[in-house]
């Protein structure tokens, strides 16, 4: 009987500890700036999902390269087919870890600039990175935001020399979250 | 003893938890990404590269607010030899407009030099082909086409305008069954007017089966033919049969084509295509498109 118990509370205390420590967001807004002297080239997704445990550091995002919206229709097209190639490749995805996440008191209002390490996956190639991002607490809600730049053929995709000039190799990614209690 | 059991249990439960820890986010994620998977419609996009198939219409629309220029020629046929240049010498144009009114609505207009004819069209789209929340296996539209013929006739000729005008009503059922290949089927309704060709009928029945092959990711190989039932179809008249190559670069779309016929509106490819392609009547012909977005989405 007092196994059954014993047994009964560590689980409990688990799924309390576990759930406590969860936050996520399903309208995470992600875009993505290309700059040349022709012309500047902004997209963005705001249904990107994110998970983050406040406890342990760990960080996800995910989102569907199709909901990434642009200023024309034909640039949409030509993103999802010919340069992320949304059919074969979906998702784009980070996994990682926020190194200093100790600093981080939830109860206290407060900005944190913390430094992010972990793998980003964009058009089936994963690499890892690390950038500076800043998480502010208020009130209790969580947000985080990143901005750091991407090279277009570190993940395989390759600007035809036509676009040269119209497309920019390095690419600007801003990453805001404004994340939920689960 | 007990207590021993009790303990032991615990740091297994333990063990399993600090393992899991790292898990949660992962089940989390994988949780809320079904959640926005079920509730998402994910249309076919691109069935064909553009709103043409070669000559005739692709299920494709212009998004809104999207103007699209199209010049295209024909040359001569191969089989007028070498003194014309294997049919370089003869061209045909045809310059046309058209305009995305709605993402599923477009018009065009356009001015063909063969039989001075003037055309316009809408594009309906009726049904989306999608996965997900909504299933629909094809995509289907609907084109009503109208043209009219302008050449002069002799003085002892006396033509109304209503001789002139024919109509075409176009239903497209395509699918895009992988990101290579689509298919698409278009049985079509003619009324042709009297001055153009030799019909003894004037209400012409054809069905016509296109097709998309993609080979790389900028080039596609692209197929169309056009069935006339035989007891409509006019004395002299071929089914038109043409195979074009499109390569795309951002705003461009080159298609180049070979095709039997040199009308370039709907009812003459489809009912007044006079061209054998085993006498090798193949005519060699190009298009260039080139769309501007004349209100931006946001």
């Amino acid at each position: 009987m007092s196994k059954v118990l014993t047994l009964f509370i560590l689980l409990t205390c688990m799924h309390t500890r576990i759930n406590a420590q969860l936050y996520y967001t399903k309208n995470a807004a992600i875009s993505f700036f290309s700059r040349t002297s022709l012309q500047d080239i902004k997209a963005d997704n705001n249904q990107a999902i994110s998970v983050l445990n406040i406890q342990s550091g760990t960080i996800q995002l995910s989102l569907l390269n199709t909901a990434f919206h642009f200023p024309k229709a034909k640039m949409e097209e030509d993103f999802n087919e010919d340069y992320i190639e949304s059919a074969r490749y979906p998702k784009s995805t980070f996994k990682g870890t926020i190194a200093d996440i100790g600093k981080i008191d939830v109860g206290k209002n407060g900005s944190y600039s913390v430094k992010v390490n972990g793998d980003l996956m964009i058009h089936g190639v994963t690499k890892s990175i690390t950038v500076p991002a800043t998480i502010i607490i208020k009130n209790g809600t969580l947000s985080a935001s990143a901005s750091f730049n991407v090279l277009a053929k570190d993940y395989n995709i390759r600007i035809p020399t036509i676009v040269e000039n119209k497309i920019a190799e390095n690419i600007q990614i801003t990453i805001n979250c404004d994340y939920e209690k689960k | 003893m007990r207590l021993a059991k009790i303990l032991i249990t615990g740091f297994l439960l333990f063990g399993l938890f600090e393992t899991s820890a790292a898990q949660d986010t992962t089940n989390l994620l994988s949780q809320l990404e079904k959640e926005s998977a079920e509730n998402k419609i994910n249309y076919a996009v691109a069935t064909f590269k553009t709103t043409r198939i070669v000559d005739g219409q692709s299920v494709e629309n212009l998004p809104k607010n999207v103007l699209d220029l199209r010049i295209s020629h024909r040359f001569g046929p191969i089989s007028s030899g070498a003194y014309n240049f294997f049919g370089l010498d003869n061209a045909t144009m045809r310059l046309g407009f058209d305009y995305g009114i709605t993402n599923n609505i477009m018009a065009g207009i356009g001015h063909s030099t063969y039989q001075k004819t003037y055309d316009a069209f809408l594009k309906f789209r009726i049904l989306k082909q999608s996965t997900g929340a909504l299933y629909m296996p094809v995509t289907v539209s609907f084109v009503p086409t109208i043209a009219v013929n302008t050449l002069k006739q002799f003085d002892s000729v006396k033509t109304n305008f209503s001789d002139r005008v024919s109509s075409v009503f176009q239903l497209l059922i395509a699918r895009k069954f992988s990101e290579k290949f689509a298919l698409q089927i278009m049985p079509t309704f003619i009324h042709a007017d009297k001055i153009s060709f030799n019909h003894i009928k004037q209400n012409i029945f054809a069905i016509g089966i296109g097709g998309r092959h993609r080979l790389s990711k900028r080039i596609n190989l692209n197929a169309e033919y056009y069935y006339q039932l035989p007891d409509t179809k006019a004395p002299g008249a071929r089914n038109v049969l043409s195979f074009g190559v499109d390569i795309g670069t951002g705003g461009h779309v080159f298609q180049l084509h070979f095709t039997n016929s040199t009308g370039l509106t709907e009812k003459s490819f489809i009912s007044e295509t006079s061209g054998r392609w085993d006498h090798s009547d193949v005519l060699f012909g190009f298009n260039i498109s080139r769309v501007f977005q004349l209100k931006k989405k946001h």
